[in-house]
């Protein structure tokens, strides 16, 4: 099993990047294992809809769940479609939001946490 | 004669100046004049119009077909707006992020993509006057303008004289504006604030090759430094409007202020004169140059 952290970092040690469409990395990681790698978020500057090309990104990469900060309604329309669980409301460091997925800190999102955005902004 | 009114910066006095601009040269000429600032038009409170049409604007969306759809993929990898994409054994489509242009329904090998109707905004139009209003009206939520503002430009009648009212700033609204323009007027004010962005909207209109002047509003505060970099880089000051109490009062009544003021209407007529003249001017210094 594999699950997505949202990271401002490459490491368990980095803190976790409260946004999901526009994070800095995904940390993908075996939460038993701990084997981890991180992918950088290339939809960060999307002009638009960088929440649904995360979530392709995220889902592409086969885990069943996401943990972020928040999530807004169009990532959280592709995620669920996707059949990819996700927590929201974490914070500290990867490696605590791992510890509160094992010890079943994390309660499942039933929908979108964020407005979400408008894209970046063009005035 | 096409003149769009810009300015960087909001609320220097744009739609002040198109709306008197406008009036002043309505019973002079065929005069259109268009609201282009379509998230926020307000140029209606100063002409106030007699509307009698009204018109849908809509963008074209994708339908997918769950019968036919086999989620390749195909048409999510195609779009660069992210406005399609297939999670599993479900295609999504979001209308908001879709620019209607039609591509993923080319490229889907199954013919499961059907483009249909999404209403974005409205067009409306009626008479001020001796003028012919237009304004385009965006959608609250809705977050693209552009497409309402080249639909509204259809309406240009290119033997006439159109006044536009460009949106604030620099990006896709404006240029959307400004393109096709025979004359671009900035509207700034003598501030470091008017002159930062005025540098924005000048490189933006250089880039379009369009012939352009300043209008330098509430003129007398500030300091002197629009001028010089007016100077400087050549671009004619053609109008001063001076920081004046009774233009700020007739202002927040909705009232023009050439109906009230001496003077005005013929200021404003010698102002087109010399923007007809610096249009054909600077037209010929481009072919020099070239």
């Amino acid at each position: 099993m594999k699950i997505a952290i949202t990271s401002l970092g490459e490491e368990l040690s980095s803190g976790v990047d409260g946004r999901f469409g526009r994070c800095d990395y995904f940390v993908i990681v075996d939460p038993e294992s701990l084997d981890y790698e991180a992918i950088s978020n290339g939809s960060k500057n999307a002009v638009g809809g960088a929440g649904v090309e995360a979530a392709q990104t995220v889902a592409g990469s086969g885990v069943s769940a996401v943990i972020t900060g928040n999530v807004g309604p169009n990532a959280y329309r592709a995620l669920s479609s996707a059949g990819v669980d996700i927590y929201t409301g974490a914070s500290g460091t990867v490696q605590d939001a791992i510890d509160d997925f094992n010890d079943d800190n994390l309660s499942l999102t039933q929908s979108s946490t964020t407005r979400g955005g408008r894209g970046k902004r063009r005035r | 004669m096409q003149i769009t009114i810009s300015a960087g910066k909001g609320g220097t006095g744009k739609t002040t100046v198109a709306t008197n601009l406008a009036l002043a040269l309505a019973g002079e000429y065929d005069v259109q004049f268009f609201d282009c600032d379509v998230e926020e038009p307000d140029s209606e409170i100063f002409l106030r119009p007699e509307l009698d049409n009204e018109e849908p604007v809509n963008l074209k969306v994708p339908e997918v077909n769950d019968e036919t759809c086999t989620y390749c993929g195909q048409c999510g990898d195609a779009c660069e707006f992210n406005a399609i994409a297939t999670f599993g054994e479900n295609t999504l489509v979001y209308p908001e992020l879709c620019h209607g242009c039609g591509l993923c329904s080319l490229v889907c090998p199954v013919d499961a993509i059907t483009e249909v109707d999404n209403k974005i905004g409205k067009l409306r139009s009626g008479r001020a006057g001796n003028l012919e209003y237009h304004d385009g009206n965006l959608t609250i939520g809705e977050p693209m303008a552009t497409p309402i503002i080249s639909r509204l430009k259809k309406k240009i009648d290119p033997d006439g004289v159109s006044i536009l009212d460009s949106p604030p700033g620099t990006a896709c609204p404006v240029i959307e504006s400004l393109h096709g323009s025979d004359f671009a007027l900035l509207v700034t004010e003598p501030t470091l604030f008017g002159l930062h962005d005025l540098k924005l909207s000048v490189d933006v209109v250089k880039e379009l090759e369009i012939p352009l002047g300043v209008v330098i509003n509430r003129d007398g505060i500030g300091d002197d430094r629009v001028e010089r970099y007016c100077d400087s880089e050549g671009i004619p000051i053609l109008m001063r409007i001076p920081d004046d109490r009774d233009i700020a009062v007739y202002y927040s009544k909705g009232v023009p202020f050439i109906e009230k003021m001496d003077g005005w209407k013929e200021r404003f007529l010698e102002l087109f004169e010399e923007i007809e003249g610096q249009a054909e001017y600077q037209k010929r210094q481009k072919l020099i140059e070239t």
